[in-house]
């Protein structure tokens, strides 16, 4: 398989505490791979990581075949970073920043202008091109950044949180593109995010918790680890509800805040069954098909927020 | 060649862009000193003993605004390389510098493109300032402005340096204004901008002598009166002082490539 980024054993520590443990992973051309987790899970830095921000402690990591820790300058000319926060300056206009952008990777002349142009069509910016950025929304400076980032023809995207402050729409948007990015330019995309239906829309995913990466594959793959469908009841006494359900269905019940949660084949009978002998300890049940919100509960034993 | 100048020249050329975006900038790096300058240049006037000078005219004495008038133009100086630094501090962690330190360029030149900035600023402001000396009777020409301007430049790159040096260690802005306060004012202060250093008791007259921009103001002192053959006693020679301030500035830029390549983002 045609692996650009590949990470291998890889652990950082911030003076005693650990923040990635033993991670590995790697990811093709034309895909997009989304690394999953809650705040503080150690995807930001992972992100920094492969972006050469930081040196990891331990492990290898291989970008397009070259060495993190002694190849960090051959990388930078390769990849296309895309920070949390928008990485423009707001006093200079669309325009300004994207030359500036230009210059620093080695762009320049009617080269760079040619990009320039291309970028602007590509992310439909092209009538805000002297607009000073800082008035520009949310999502259209996202996309300024994306320009940014892709200017130079990165053979490596790498975004940290990149739908942060953006709306439900623009963040399909971005998504969309992204895919559509991965493919036509046949490149690797990673990509950190917090959000489930985010990481719904990419070709695999990675789960992290503290630090470690619990599951990997893709979204169809990762929710075929779960047999079935998932019922999730919720109760007042959840304690006492969890321990006689799994007495007598011999089952395993998961509680999570008010929430249980049982993985069954049949859910609509077993709900029904369930309601039928503890009516009172009810208070509202549902089934469905599993989500990575379910699969993030299997994994590490507690809801994803 | 082009490949290296191209980023320093990039960089440069945003410092300059933002300056002249933000106005307010300009206003305070030139008016607070001004305001300084009425106010305690009056307000000392009276008690202010001159220092000894020697002058094809004997009968010459310095009133306190004149004397003060010179540290002022340091003062401008000092302002503008803090407020070219201060962003360092914001956009490293978050935002647009993060951008700057993932691109494959070294860092000694994207310090050196801050601080050309840093520099154009200083100088394009100091002489503004430098239009009001005719006005309290110095009397500057080709000789005097060429020399104060070649003097001003060696000062900016010098404090910008040590600027970027702190910004580039501090994690948030009330930090850079706390060093500021204690370090970047007192230097100036304390660089014979505001009183002499004869008649100053000896421990104190020691940290003066120990202050670099004692020098870079000894520097500019005497290349302001080159055309009025006025010569100054009191303070270190302009060779000494501007080898003093070309090592300082040396060493604050060789401090700031090595903190701006050591720290993380």
């Amino acid at each position: 398989m045609n692996k650009r980024i590949v990470v291998e054993r890889l652990t950082h520590n911030y003076d005693k505490r650990c923040a990635l443990d033993n991670i590995n992973f790697s990811v093709a051309s034309g895909e997009v791979f989304c690394l999953l987790g809650p705040n503080g899970s150690g995807k930001t830095t992972l992100f920094k990581i492969l972006s050469t921000c930081i040196s990891p402690t331990s492990g290898h990591v291989k970008i397009l075949g070259f060495d993190l820790k002694t190849e960090k300058k051959a990388i930078r000319k390769l990849i296309g970073v895309v920070f949390q926060s928008p990485g423009l300056d707001i006093k200079l206009t669309v325009n300004e920043n994207l030359r500036h952008q230009g210059h620093l990777y080695g762009l320049n002349g009617q080269n760079l202008n040619n990009r320039i142009l291309e970028m602007l069509d590509r992310f439909d910016i092209a009538d805000r091109r002297n607009d000073i950025v800082e008035t520009l929304s949310g999502g259209l400076k996202r996309r300024v950044d994306l320009a940014k980032a892709l200017l130079h023809k990165p053979s490596v995207l790498i975004l940290d949180e990149p739908s942060t402050g953006l709306d439900i729409g623009v963040r399909n948007q971005l998504s969309q593109h992204l895919k559509e990015l991965a493919t036509q330019e046949n490149i690797p995309i990673l990509l950190t995010t917090h959000l489930l239906d985010e990481a719904e829309g990419c070709n695999r995913v990675g789960i992290l918790d503290k630090g470690r990466l619990v599951a990997i594959g893709t979204p169809d793959q990762l929710k075929s680890e779960i047999s079935g469908d998932v019922v999730i009841i919720e109760s007042g006494e959840c304690e006492t509800l969890q321990n006689a359900i799994q007495d007598r269905y011999h089952v395993q019940v998961v509680a999570a805040e008010n929430n249980l949660r049982i993985e069954t084949a049949n859910a609509h009978e077993f709900l029904r069954e369930v309601v039928t002998a503890y009516p009172k300890m009810i208070k509202a049940a549902r089934f469905g098909k599993p989500t990575l919100a379910d699969v993030f509960i299997k994994m590490t034993g507690k809801t994803f927020d | 060649m082009l490949s290296v100048w191209l980023p320093i020249k990039t960089i440069w050329w945003r410092e300059i862009i933002r300056f002249v975006r933000q106005r307010s900038r300009l206003l305070s790096a030139i008016l607070q000193p001004l305001i300084f300058w009425i106010l305690i240049g009056s307000g000392l006037s009276a008690s202010f003993k001159p220092p000894s000078t020697s002058s094809e005219n004997t009968s010459y004495e310095q009133a306190y605004t004149e004397y003060f008038y010179p540290g002022i133009v340091v003062l401008v100086l000092l302002f503008t390389a803090i407020f070219a630094t201060i962003s360092v501090v914001n956009e490293r962690r978050e935002g647009f510098l993060q951008n700057v330190l993932v691109a494959p360029v070294p860092r000694w030149s994207i310090v050196l493109g801050q601080t050309l900035g840093g520099i154009t600023l200083a100088l394009l402001q100091g002489v503004l300032l430098l239009g009001i000396a005719p006005l309290i009777g110095i009397k500057v020409g080709l000789i005097s402005l060429l020399t104060t301007g070649g003097v001003m430049i060696l000062i900016a790159f010098g404090l910008t340096n040590l600027g970027l040096l702190i910004a580039w260690r501090m994690d948030s802005t009330q930090g850079f204004h706390a060093i500021m306060n204690l370090i970047l004012i007192p230097i100036w202060l304390l660089s014979g901008a505001f009183f002499p250093l004869a008649g100053v008791p000896h421990w104190l007259a020691w940290v003066m002598k120990l202050n670099p921009v004692t020098y870079g103001l000894a520097a500019f002192r005497h290349s302001l009166y080159l055309d009025s053959h006025i010569t100054f006693d009191e303070i270190p020679t302009m060779t000494i002082s501007i080898i003093v301030c070309s090592v300082f500035s040396l060493l604050t830029y060789a401090g700031a490539v090595l903190t701006a390549s050591t720290q993380q983002i």
